[in-house]
């Protein structure tokens, strides 16, 4: 095996090629920056191709009602305020048209009768409010910047040649470090998977897309690659995290066969009619309105029902509440001995529709269901229950230009923190990617623009040799433990004492196995060579999990408050005073999680006013009210 | 529940290997990447495989399961008798790199020569107005999950290396039709399947459809169409025949 280091020199180097990975390296390419896009896996098959159900985006064109106003305060009602609310702000606003945008690529959505775009009803969000393609939306976002980054390069070979001149994909590749020349941005190390060779990418502005955390959890929705590789190379480079305690479970995830427990059921099974039940038959959901939202959900199964045709007239049912509500309530159920044979509870459709309509609505959940678990869901209910879905917490960033802290670094999408508070909505990903995927790809050109010429930062020998040593270490460590055991064992960890509902006495317990699992990480052994080997793989991706999971529970230890995707069964309330903080983890000088409260941004007044006072009550203290008056 | 199978899946790199022999526990409901999972962790923590979604919406984990074209994560263990002994070999069409992993990049290349979308001009974001009914048709060929399992398939690749350079595939044939049928794609498309992307290498055997994991009527709704349309200008004797065995759809222009 070779070992020299291949170098590559580029203006930007985007870290993930899922969609707000690709939407970022389109914008740095349209401002004429060379770009890197690395991605884990092949290109194409970033864990965006998993979302199902839509880009929330206020076009209108379901319901004329809806606008970006309405958009914002469901987005923050949805993270219970605790939202970045200049993101919230930018999101509305932007939507719209970074999904008209797609259509200028060749996307394909689902069309209204007059020729529009489709928008389906999601959790949370008032209006229809979803641009999908039945429910293989993500694929079809995926497919569509894939599609635009081919597009700049079939100019690129026109003008110089060289299809791969100004923008090139480097798939299958892992970044391991960052590299900086005194505060600022250098570069990053990393590997070839394909064959273990190690590249060098020289980069004054890295943009990290990278996605989420749930490999660090037993039960999720996620693939191999959300090990946490941004949010860790992010803490390692200096930089910040916020709000980590916040992991999202998605209510409906399957629970059954054991192999595929976790696996995603679209939440547009309940955009579009489906219903929850327990083992007694009832749909539980009309327990568990809490009240905050008793206003806007229907109370009796005939008002749910009537809003599906006239929702104007109607309350909403509350299968359709965040879906931090909704996990919450099916532990509950479960819990109280009112679960299904396997654990979860029952998701009705085939009552609710009429089987080619579920076939034509919902394709994949029909195919997922039938091949996977040997279930018709247009014949008998599915049976779900939570899946560790996404982390809203990430990397702090700008909320204009997706800055962090560190001069150069830049992240989108959910590695990001902020813009959905403590708990994200359905279809507020894909909208997100978009939005400042761009905002972030723009952030790093215009970063680049600023410098000087003989002012670009430099990469450091050392640092390179420092990571080159770091990466071969579980290949020439001999007769320690298999990365796999380790993994399974932290997995476990977090899912039971770190999960849906989390206690102190737990939390505590779960920090101290943490400080065993890193010890015992020091001296893994992966095997073979470094041709594709996926034990060595893990060893290495095993160091950002422990770092995440470090943060996790150590923020959810910190907040003594329910809030979203934080519950903590002896701080049950949400607590005015602990809205107005966010949870700053860095690393501390030995490279643990240390934290810091830092005061949430404040909401502008005009925004603020977007609300009805008694509602804002709800969650902010008097103090922060001063001054409005009841809406009009 | 549990019992223990009998697995043999290839192991080596580009230079040379074999099949190696495990036995392996197996549990109710588990499919194919499970007990390669399970490989991993008990047995040969560096075998290579691709895998992502595990629910058959990303198409990597393609490989060749008692050799058929199949998706791991969508091949449960059920169809197999519990003293069937499973061979699991890479994709046959593709270099190998090692164990279950294959140099897939001739797909890359092909997907670079089809010419993207090219808008109507003059049509603002948010203008664009087009009906269901005409957008479905290339909604069907955009469900594709680029698992190139009908590019391991189609035997005008797979036994033929020389065929590669002239031959986009299936897969990428099927783009230049949802192109071509993309209601505000402003290209003239038709010539191109037949003069650069190698449409008349298709001999519409069907292989590539019978192998699709989104069940894609690949040949029936992409492929043939084109043909036909290609027709216009030039005599095709498959489509001749074709129509007369009956294996094609209503065509739709």
């Amino acid at each position: 095996m070779a070992t020299e280091i291949l170098t590559y020199e580029y203006d930007v180097v985007v870290i993930g090629a899922g969609g707000a990975g690709l939407r970022a390296a389109i914008e740095a390419r349209a401002q004429g920056k060379s770009v890197a896009v690395i991605c884990k896996s092949l290109f194409g098959k970033a864990h965006t191709v998993m979302a199902e159900g839509g880009a929330a985006a206020a076009m209108g064109n379901v319901n004329a009602h809806d606008n970006w106003m309405v958009h914002f305060r469901d987005t923050l009602r949805g993270g219970k305020f605790l939202n970045n609310p200049r993101m919230a702000e930018l999101h509305a606003k932007e939507a719209p048209d970074r999904v008209w945008e797609l259509e200028q690529w060749g996307a394909l959505f689902d069309r209204t009768k007059d020729g529009k775009i489709s928008q389906r009803n999601f959790g949370g969000h008032e209006y229809p409010r979803l641009a999908h393609v039945g429910d293989r939306t993500g694929l079809e976002l995926i497919r569509t910047m894939q599609q635009a980054v081919v597009s700049y390069q079939q100019k690129d070979l026109k003008e110089y040649g060289d299809y791969e001149a100004r923008i090139k994909v480097f798939a299958e590749h892992t970044v391991t470090r960052l590299l900086k020349d005194g505060d600022r941005i250098a570069g990053a190390f990393g590997y070839r998977r394909e064959d273990g060779q190690f590249v060098l990418f020289k980069a004054p502005a890295v943009v990290l897309a990278t996605g989420g955390i749930g490999k660090t959890f037993k039960v999720t929705s996620n693939s191999w690659e959300y090990t946490g590789d941004g949010h860790a190379l992010a803490l390692l480079a200096g930089a910040t995290l916020i709000n980590m305690e916040c992991v999202q479970f998605h209510p409906t995830g399957m629970v059954w066969p054991p192999s595929v427990k976790g696996i995603l059921v679209t939440e547009s099974v309940r955009g579009d009619g489906g219903v929850l039940r327990n083992s007694e038959g009832k749909r539980f959901m009309f327990d568990y309105v809490p009240d905050v939202f008793r206003k806007q959900y229907a109370e009796t199964e005939e008002e749910a029902d009537r809003w599906y045709t006239d929702p104007d007239n109607n309350r909403r049912p509350p299968e359709l509440l965040p879906r931090d509500e909704v996990a919450r309530s099916i532990n509950s159920e479960v819990k109280a001995g009112r679960g299904s044979p396997h654990g979860g509870v029952f998701l009705d459709i085939a009552s609710r529709l009429p089987a080619d309509e579920v076939r034509r609505r919902l394709p994949s959940m029909y195919h997922q269901f039938k091949e996977l678990a040997d279930v018709d869901i247009t014949a008998e209910p599915m049976e779900v229950g939570p899946t560790c879905h996404y982390v809203m917490g990430g990397v702090e960033v700008d909320a204009d230009t997706g800055a962090a802290s560190v001069p150069g670094l830049f992240a989108a999408g959910e590695v990001s923190g902020g813009m959905h508070g403590s708990n994200r909505l359905g279809g507020n990903s894909l909208s997100d990617l978009l939005v400042f995927g761009r905002r972030a790809g723009l952030g790093a050109a215009e970063y680049v623009a600023g410098l000087d010429a003989d002012n670009r930062p430099e990469v450091a020998d050392a640092d390179v040799e420092a990571a080159r040593t770091e990466a071969l270490a579980p290949l020439e460590h001999e007769g320690g433990e298999n990365p796999y055991t380790v993994h399974s064992e932290l997995q476990q960890t977090m899912n039971d004492l770190v999960g849906i509902i989390r206690r102190e006495s737990e939390v505590e317990a779960a920090i101290e196995k943490l400080g065993g699992f890193r010890e015992r990480r020091e001296v893994l052994s992966a095997p073979g060579s470094r041709t594709f080997n996926p034990g060595w793989h893990l060893a290495l991706d095993l160091r950002n999990m422990l770092l995440v999971a470090d943060c996790v529970a150590k923020a959810a230890l910190e907040r003594q408050e329910s809030r979203g995707g934080h519950t903590r069964e002896d701080y049950p309330a949400m607590s005015a005073e602990w809205r107005k903080i966010n949870l700053v983890c860095s690393l501390d000088d030995k490279g643990l999680a240390k934290l810091e409260r830092k005061p949430v941004p404040t909401i502008r007044k005009d925004l603020l006013e977007l609300f009805e006072l008694s509602e804002l009550k709800k969650y902010m203290t008097d103090e922060e009210l001063e001054g409005l008056e009841e809406a009009k | 529940m549990s019992y223990k199978a009998k697995f043999k899946v290839w192991r080596g790199d580009a230079g040379k290997g074999d099949l190696a022999d495990y036995d392996v526990e197996v549990n109710e409901g588990e499919v194919v990447l499970d007990i390669i999972h399970r490989l991993q962790a008990t047995q040969a923590p560096d075998m290579a495989v691709r895998w992502n979604c595990k629910a058959g919406k990303c198409g990597s984990c393609s490989a060749e399961i008692n050799g058929k074209p199949s998706l791991m994560c969508m091949t449960r263990m059920s169809t197999f008798t519990e003293e069937e002994t499973v061979t699991v070999t890479p994709l046959r069409t593709f270099p190998v790199i090692r164990d279950l992993v294959t140099d897939v990049s001739f797909n890359y290349t092909k997907a670079r020569e089809v010419v993207s979308f090219q808008p109507p001009e003059g049509l603002a974001p948010g203008e664009y107005r087009m009906q269901q009914v005409d957008v479905e048709r290339s909604q069907e060929f955009r469900k594709c999950i680029e698992c190139f399992l009908c590019q391991n398939t189609c035997h005008a690749v797979r036994d033929h290396e020389d065929n590669k350079e002239h031959f986009a595939g299936p897969r990428f044939l099927m783009r230049v039709a949802e192109l071509d049928m993309h209601p505000l794609d402003t290209r003239e498309r038709r010539n191109e399947a037949q003069e650069e992307h190698g449409l008349g290498f298709c001999n519409i055997t069907k292989c590539c459809t019978e192998v699709c994991p989104e069940h894609i009527k690949i040949t029936d709704n992409a492929l043939i169409p084109m043909k036909e349309r290609v027709v216009d200008r030039k005599y095709d004797p498959l489509v001749w025949l074709g129509s007369k065995i009956g294996r094609r759809k209503q065509s739709h222009s």
